[in-house]
């Protein structure tokens, strides 16, 4: 049973150099809302786990925009050169992670596994200040798990209760951040009377979301 | 046909039906517009579907499903979505038939490198590590040269992707075949002669005694 919070209160409790997952792909699946609250309220020094930075003025590319991230753990930063930019200045510390190998230690995080053994990056500069191990004759990667104190995750529908349902590829990473934070933010396109999502369809169930963004009035 | 056309085309040429196929960004994605005729393949995206396809009026864009450049795209009846992890499941656990990626380089070991230019460019891997890892068949769709410097050489300078051999590449000017002897010039572009392939060449190019020239299905 998630709470009900504003978007100005959810990201008030965010203290300044957090560790934060952020749902999204490219923007896609990248919850809005709480991405202006954090430029809006000057949040800085953050650790930003997400896929990418998108670009410009678009998702995570406000946070690295108004200069809020000092640390970055991404597969690709390619569309933004601002956080080149940045990353070259030295104003940001990236980690740059295979975007298969992201997932899955944001999944181990969520899990409770202790890694994931990967082939991805075996000989190549990923594999820098990672353990290999043979098995079964294969060299593989040790990965380790990657937790954060907040997920930012964006869904599609919401119930009452905080049951999530995404759409398309705006899924993406934000039903792993779910499990992988001490605090689960989930904000939603739209918010539904608790059975309106049938029970085949949540895929982030209620209990790992601790907020949800309240919708704001609108008129019409 | 412009270099990038019959790239494309020739490429398109490898695609069996009901294979699983992940196109990479930039010319690579050329490639769903050359399929033969009576060729159905699946296009799975890495942000997270398969059977992404063109969307069909720039109208209907929606902000929730992209290709993994963030372009909005359209999806084919029984397309299905699916979250990272699994995505690279697909990926790295045998499921995905063939990977077209672009490369800035491939060597005589027929390693690529097609990630970052040290101190120049350096975008990210995204999932081009674990596409070279996993994919059934990884397809190298470049430009034979860089401005006139050659991109097939006797060993990458640039960081490798993976340390997994690329089983085909595919340039303006040839068609070539990794293999445990060697980069094998397998086919030559029309109008394009062996020597001007081997003149663009840097790495050691293993000849057969006849090459012919790429054919096109339409």
């Amino acid at each position: 049973m998630s709470h009900i919070i504003s978007a100005a209160d959810a990201v008030a409790s965010i203290p300044d150099g957090a560790v934060l997952m952020i749902g999204g792909f490219m923007g896609a699946g990248t919850p809005p809302r709480l991405i202006n609250e954090l430029v809006r309220q000057e949040k800085k020094n953050l650790t930003i786990i997400a896929n990418d930075t998108a670009r410009p003025g678009v998702g995570i590319g406000k946070l690295v925009e108004a200069g809020l991230v000092s640390k970055l753990i991404t597969s690709h930063i390619g569309t933004n050169p601002m956080t080149q930019k940045q990353m070259i200045d030295g104003d940001i510390e990236v980690e740059l992670v295979p975007q298969g190998t992201l997932a899955e230690r944001v999944r181990a995080g969520g899990f409770g596994l202790g890694g994931v053994i990967t082939p991805t990056g075996v000989g190549t500069i990923a594999a820098e200040g990672r353990q290999t191990i043979e098995l079964q004759g294969k060299t593989y990667l040790v990965e380790l798990p990657l937790k954060a104190d907040f997920a930012l995750v964006n869904a599609k529908v919401s119930d009452y209760q905080g049951n999530l349902m995404y759409a398309l590829t705006a899924r993406n990473f934000n039903p792993l951040m779910a499990m992988a934070a001490d605090t689960v933010i989930a904000e939603a396109e739209s918010i539904v009377p608790v059975g309106v999502i049938a029970p085949d369809m949540i895929v982030t169930p209620h209990v790992v979301v601790d907020y949800l963004v309240a919708k704001e009035p609108s008129n019409g | 046909m412009d270099s990038k056309t019959l790239i494309a085309n020739r490429v398109a040429q490898e695609m069996k039906s009901g294979d699983l196929v992940n196109l990479g960004i930039g010319l690579p994605t050329l490639v769903a517009s050359y399929l033969p005729k009576g060729i159905e393949v699946s296009f799975q995206s890495e942000n997270g579907i398969i059977g992404m396809s063109m969307l069909p009026h720039p109208g209907l864009l929606d902000d929730d499903l992209t290709d993994a450049g963030g372009n909005p795209i359209g999806s084919v009846p029984g397309a299905c979505a699916f979250d990272s992890s699994f995505s690279f499941g697909l990926i790295r656990g045998g499921h995905l038939d063939v990977t077209v990626l672009g490369g800035l380089q491939v060597d005589e070991r027929g390693l690529l490198a097609n990630w970052m230019v040290p101190g120049k460019m350096v975008p990210g891997m995204g999932g081009a590590m674990d596409l070279v890892a996993g994919a059934k068949r990884v397809i190298v769709a470049m430009t034979h040269t860089a401005k006139g410097t050659p991109k097939i050489v006797k060993e990458c300078s640039l960081p490798l992707t993976a340390i997994r051999r690329v089983d085909l590449i595919v340039t303006e000017l040839a068609v070539i075949e990794p293999t445990d002897d060697g980069l094998v010039l397998r086919e030559i572009a029309p109008d394009v002669s062996v020597e001007q392939v081997l003149e663009a060449t840097e790495a050691a190019l293993i000849v057969p005694e006849s090459v012919p020239e790429m054919a096109f299905v339409a």
